[in-house]
């Protein structure tokens, strides 16, 4: 088939450079209201739960789904879906467990809240390495499938891609802070939930409306098997290894746990939970459609073609279905995506260095406002050129697995400790900090024995452990490390719990 | 007056704790189930329930809807029960919101 997927295309470049206009613009307005640490870090605390609702939706729908679950669903159809709902069912249990206890407890960073009733030093230290490791490989993962995306959308070369990624987000980040990364998450969000949605009306227009007339199409052209479990998940342990990286990971991420202290307080976070649950399962039930439409209408040969993972579906069914000025919208909205989501990441690792390390571990959080927003703006430069840096190195890596490891290392080494600090009283200092320590180096060991590293990659005859995603081994070591160190321990801290729990639930008075 | 007010926050506390885990637990059930079933009733999840639509994937939809009504939940039990209890642990004279 013809298509102007990967020429320059005036509609695309418009569009692109209408976005970069509009977000520079609002990181303008932003930096005039960025004085404090309060406004770099958390926005002033005062975006409503509409807003942060919308803007933990943008940090959440990266690239990687939008572009990545839609390709899968058009090559393998139902195997795909699983990915759909296992990026959802997180949600709840950011809700049920996390978000209304970390906007009571802490300022900037998860390890506030950890470290609450613990001592600083050693807990910020282990929290920062847990945080640093789940940020590095999820900014390698949008950086590299940036840099792949705008090389096929755009025809630019990829390391260029890369650079010009990476100096557009230094610049939201750095002189608009939470400000400005919060509103240009909310405008992606939105153009992403819109673009998506005219997607899917229109490839359901060509169907009556009824999804499964499309979906009995696409059983009719490629087989029963397409609605069927097929060949992606064959071991199931690896399933539920998996599963349980991606339900328990998401309340472990570091650039959305951040979002929390964005808001008044734990009221407006619980709100906003509610309706990024709701933006974000519409968007992934939006990835069925979007999926059997490319399948259906493109075919799967032609997808293909252009991207052997299947990357490219979305925007060729956006050229399909809406010609080339769709085709321009939904390449700039991926870009815009990307973008979005690299800033987050990269603010909340500012935040891990220069809250977490710098005042709190190296000054004994004896550092003034001035400081404190000086080390931020350093630690954002340095870790703008890692982004970069690690674009560059990690150029050809599988997109989908290092988000799966993002996701393996928050479920593992951040989730355990947050939950336990927050909901069991004999919780120790040494407890924590070696259930992170554990969580973190246990998921990069087993990741570098895993079938995915020795035999892919290092084409080994076989690995040492069985299983590709180790959630289901690191999840429950951390948590029993956590467990038997502190019992171990004589109690800690207990006389302190009474306030603990009374700020857990009364919040800051 | 103080230990009072310590063993409402206990109650207030353990009240939250048991609607937490409850809902944990049954979001786990929910997609755990669906997970058990796609790794080892394969066939099952193929059935077709209607024309163009397989068990598997209205099983996975349901999912996503049980999460939004688990979510849904929450907020009605936190909205209705649990931030009363919090106003009424506050000193009095204090402005309520914060």
């Amino acid at each position: 088939m013809t298509t102007a997927l990967g020429e320059p295309n005036a509609i695309a470049i418009a569009s692109f450079l209408i976005f970069i206009a509009l977000s520079l613009g609002i990181t303008v307005w932003a930096a005039r209201r960025t004085r404090s640490t309060d406004h770099f870090y958390a926005a002033g605390r005062s975006v409503t739960a509409f807003q942060n609702g919308l803007a933990l939706a943008g940090d959440y729908m990266s690239a990687a789904s939008f572009l990545g679950i839609a390709g899968l669903v058009a090559l393998s159809g139902f195997d795909g879906l699983i990915y759909s709902v296992g990026f959802l069912v997180g949600w709840p249990i950011v809700m049920f467990l996390i978000a209304e206890p970390l906007r009571n407890l802490g300022r900037y960073t998860f390890a506030d809240v950890v470290a609450f009733r613990l001592r600083q030093t050693p807990i910020r230290i282990a929290a920062s390495i847990g945080a640093l490791a789940v940020i590095s490989f999820y900014l390698i993962a949008q950086m590299v499938g940036a840099g792949n995306l705008i090389r096929l959308l755009f025809g630019l070369p990829y390391e260029i891609a890369v650079v010009i990624v990476g100096v557009v987000m230094l610049a939201y980040v750095l002189f608009g802070g939470m400000i400005a990364t919060t509103w240009v998450q909310i405008v992606k969000a939105v153009l992403l939930l819109g673009g998506a949605t005219l997607l899917a009306v229109l490839v359901l227009a060509r169907f009556g409306f009824n999804p499964l007339a499309l979906f009995a199409q696409a059983s009719a052209m490629y087989g029963a098997g397409v609605l069927a479990p097929g060949r992606l998940v064959t071991d199931p342990l690896d399933a539920v290894s998996l599963g349980l990286a991606l339900m328990l990971g998401t309340a472990g991420l570091p650039h959305i746990l951040m979002r929390f202290y964005t808001v008044p307080d734990a009221k407006t976070a619980r709100t906003s939970v509610g309706y990024a649950t709701a933006f974000i399962g519409f968007f992934y039930l939006l990835t069925f459609i979007l999926g059997f439409g490319a399948m259906v209408i493109i075919g799967r040969e032609a997808i293909t073609s252009f991207d052997a993972g299947g990357n490219m579906a979305a925007p060729l069914l956006a050229e399909g279905v809406g010609g080339t000025p769709l085709l321009g919208f939904i390449a700039a909205v991926a870009f815009a995506t990307i973008l979005a989501v690299v800033a987050g990441l990269t603010l909340s690792g500012a935040a891990t260095l220069s809250h977490d390390l710098w005042v709190n571990v190296v000054r004994g959080a004896h550092a003034d406002e001035r400081e404190q927003l000086a080390v931020a703006r350093v630690a954002t430069v340095l870790l703008a050129l890692l982004s970069i840096a690690l674009g560059v190195a990690f150029k050809g890596q599988n997109v989908a697995y290092m988000v799966g490891l993002a996701f393996a290392i928050a479920a593992s080494a951040n989730f355990p400790a947050l939950v336990l600090s927050i909901f069991w009283r004999r919780l120790t200092t040494a407890g924590a900090q070696a259930s992170m320590l554990a969580g973190t180096f246990s998921t990069l060991v087993l990741i570098a024995l895993s079938p995915t590293i020795q035999i892919d990659i290092l084409r080994n005859e076989a690995a040492w452990f069985p299983l590709r995603n180790p959630g289901i081994v690191t999840i429950p070591l951390a948590f029993i490390v956590a467990v038997a160190v502190s019992l171990l321990q004589p109690a800690e801290a207990d006389e302190q719990f009474v306030h603990f729990e009374r700020r857990l639930h009364l919040g800051a008075e | 007056m103080a230990d009072s007010s310590d063993s409402r926050l206990e109650a207030v506390a353990a009240a939250r704790w048991r609607i937490a885990v409850s809902l944990t637990v049954a979001m786990m059930v929910v997609y755990f189930g669906f997970i058990l079933l796609v790794a080892f009733n394969k066939p099952l999840l193929g059935t077709l329930v209607a024309n163009g639509l397989s068990l598997g994937m209205l099983l996975g939809a349901l999912v996503i809807v049980a999460a939004w009504a688990l979510t849904w939940i929450y907020v009605r039990w936190a909205n209705a029960h649990y931030d009363a209890a919090i106003r009424g642990l506050l000193a009095p004279g204090k402005v309520e919101g914060r």
